[in-house]
């Protein structure tokens, strides 16, 4: 119960924060996501409340895109580039190798909650592919050593 | 000393934050004083990170540098294992013509002085001389086309948005760039952000728009933080202000989102999904008020327009495509990144030229042009220019210019059925062939991979339906590398085949 008032209580300033602004949905839940880590299911219907939309609208929106989460992730969050670029210099063996090294399929978390893995399509480093992001920082050139800093 | 280190995402991911601490604990341990300047990139992504010393000549390039380089930056620069001269000598910049990304890895990104005094705002000033007819004429008459990747003729976009009768108008940029191989909106915000800011304020008074927002997607943390802050100086320099005025926003995660009334959706809070048209964007967009929605490259290409004239941006290029290109040459090559040059280079010339052929020394196999949703060219079509006509005429597309080289060891199947897989996981849902079509499409693809050649001709007939019954370009354009591949490399597909018997 403390949990979810002092979620409430935060979500009430991101909310009041972000008055005023056109179209405020976005930048409201990249914010409660910045401060929890993920959308508590708790902050749906404060949301809807504010912005005067049902509840299903609030959920129909986190679930439509692939950067909320609705629980939290790993303690890392290793993402991995898998579109063509990437490929061409054999970013799907290294995606193999990787779950293999840390005994994860896409979308999982490994049983120790240490480390999320998580497909992207494309940041943009396309001509020093593989590329990945590694808890939001930048790495070209990847290979499976990137699992060794993820390793605590 | 003056060294630039690039803040861009590339040299920050091959890493260039690690070489600036190195540079400065050097310099300290020397007692050398040193001015680091974090600027964008020169665009050659094979020697980032690439620093630069300013020496008497000019500035010397230095790539890819290492930590164990750092050193020798400060002894006999002439003899560093690591030297390639003067930057602007090189072949790779000697042979573009910069015109949008003129600014681009030459000045610090957040040096509103250092943007004047390389030809900033010139354009913006000239624009508030003049009637938003006059603007909007300008701009037409340049030749600019929209460089997302539908190449609408941004003049005609604006003149609709102009005359549209509206309280409040609002220009948006689309810097949700999701294309593989594409790089050039993020480069240009990470690189130049004050040409964005000065393109969008001139869109704003060519269309009475005093709104502006850039829509940046979430995987680009570097370009949000050197556009954030950007606004915020051009803000407080009265650059924007009550006349024009713009935030930036940030995506989620959503391919589909580049696709610009899904895009408007999101930007209004809602699920990214696709909007019929008509109504036009340019007539009900943002909050269902006139909109323009142009890609990062077309406002940033409208600064030069202005400051230099119509005439002199539309002297460069070839048949219906006017001025410049930034390719993006990515994949397995030998020498990647961005190159501006006036349209009308072969895409031979573009591979095996510029790009020096493949990174892995293997025969190039096939090129996709234009993104996830472009054709693969074989080499039988490396004569074809580039240009939107060009490639249309070749059953492909340049989009975004982006372009991914791919080496014989590259199975044409997979990647058909990939295009189809990723269409499937982006796919926003409104409309059937794009929803239910893609995932048909990746089960037809595995009945082709198992040997079944009967699929053939269905997945023929599912493409040519998603073709003409999706309602945006990601239903309607995924059939483009699928049935290239098909056309192409028909052994790759038949070889399946024989594998089964």
């Amino acid at each position: 119960m403390l949990d979810s008032h002092v979620h409430s209580d935060r979500i009430a300033e991101i909310l009041d924060a972000h008055q005023g602004l056109e179209g405020p949905l976005l930048p409201i839940l990249h914010a409660i996501q910045a401060a929890f880590g993920y959308v508590p299911d708790s902050a749906i219907p404060q949301i809807a409340k504010a912005l005067m939309l049902s509840k299903a609208e609030v959920h129909g929106v986190i679930s439509f895109y692939h950067d909320f989460r609705e629980a939290p992730a790993g303690r890392h969050v290793l993402k991995l580039c898998r579109a063509e670029a990437c490929q061409t210099v054999g970013a799907d063996a290294v995606a193999d190798r990787i779950k293999r090294a840390l005994g994860i399929d896409w979308h999982e978390t490994t049983p120790d909650g240490r480390v999320t893995l998580e497909p992207v399509f494309c940041l943009g480093l396309c001509a020093c592919g593989p590329a990945a992001m590694v808890d939001g920082r930048l790495v070209g050139r990847v290979d499976e050593s990137v699992c060794a800093e993820v390793a605590k | 000393m003056k060294v630039f280190v690039p803040l861009d995402s590339v040299a920050v991911a091959l890493g260039a934050d690690a070489l600036v601490a190195a540079i400065e604990a050097e310099a300290s341990c020397r007692g050398v004083t040193v001015q680091v300047v974090r600027n964008g990139s020169r665009g050659m992504v094979w020697l980032e990170p690439l620093v630069e010393v300013v020496t008497d000549a000019g500035r010397v390039g230095f790539g890819p540098l290492t930590v164990a380089d750092v050193p020798g930056l400060f002894d006999d620069l002439g003899k560093h294992p690591k030297a390639l001269g003067l930057v602007e000598e090189l072949p790779w910049m000697k042979g573009q013509t910069r015109l949008t990304f003129a600014r681009v890895g030459v000045i610090d990104p957040l040096s509103l002085q250092d943007y004047i005094a390389n030809g900033g705002l010139v354009g913006l000033e000239r624009a508030a001389k003049m009637t938003k007819a006059e603007i909007v004429a300008e701009v037409t008459e340049s030749g600019l086309r929209g460089r997302g990747g539908a190449g609408f003729p941004t003049g005609i976009k604006w003149k609709t948005v102009s005359e549209a009768a509206g309280a409040q108008k609002y220009i948006v940029c689309n810097a949700d760039e999701g294309d593989s191989a594409t790089f050039a909106d993020r480069m240009l915000m990470e690189g130049d952000p004050f040409t964005l800011i000065e393109g969008m304020a001139i869109a704003g008074l060519a269309c009475g728009a005093t709104k502006g927002y850039v829509y940046i997607r979430s995987e680009y943390p570097v370009a949000i933080r050197v556009m954030e802050a950007a606004v915020k100086i051009a803000r407080e320099a009265k650059v924007l202000g009550p006349a024009f005025d713009m935030e930036i926003r940030v995506g989620a995660g959503a391919y589909v989102c580049g696709e610009e009334t899904s895009l408007l959706n999101s930007l209004e809070g809602k699920r990214g999904v696709v909007r019929a048209k008509p109504p036009l964007p340019a007539l009900q967009g943002f909050m269902g008020r006139p909109t323009v929605v142009n890609n990062v490259i077309s406002l940033a290409s409208v600064p030069v327009i202005m400051a230099k004239g119509a005439a002199f941006y539309k002297d460069f290029g070839l048949g219906r495509s006017r001025g410049t290109i930034p390719l993006q040459i990515a994949g397995n090559v030998k020498r990647g990144g961005l190159y501006e040059v006036a349209f009308g280079l072969t895409l031979g010339q573009i591979v095996n030229e510029i790009g020096g052929g493949t990174a892995s020394g293997r025969p190039v196999k096939a090129v996709q042009v234009g993104g996830p949703l472009g054709a693969w060219f074989p080499p039988s079509l490396f004569d074809t220019p580039f240009g939107y006509e060009e490639f249309g005429a070749k059953e492909g597309l340049i989009g975004h210019a982006g372009l991914t080289i791919a080496d014989d060891t590259t199975d044409m199947l997979q990647m058909a059925r990939f295009a189809m897989e990723f269409c499937a996981i982006e796919s926003c849902g409104k409309c059937t062939p794009c929803r239910i079509g893609s995932t048909r499409g990746v089960e037809t693809i595995d009945r082709l991979g198992r040997g079944d050649a009967s699929a053939m001709p269905i997945l023929t007939d599912l493409c040519n339906t998603m073709k003409l019954g999706s309602l945006c370009a990601l239903g309607g354009f995924t059939p483009y590398p699928v049935m290239s591949a098909i056309t192409h490399f028909p052994d790759d597909f038949a070889r399946a085949k024989e594998a089964a018997e």
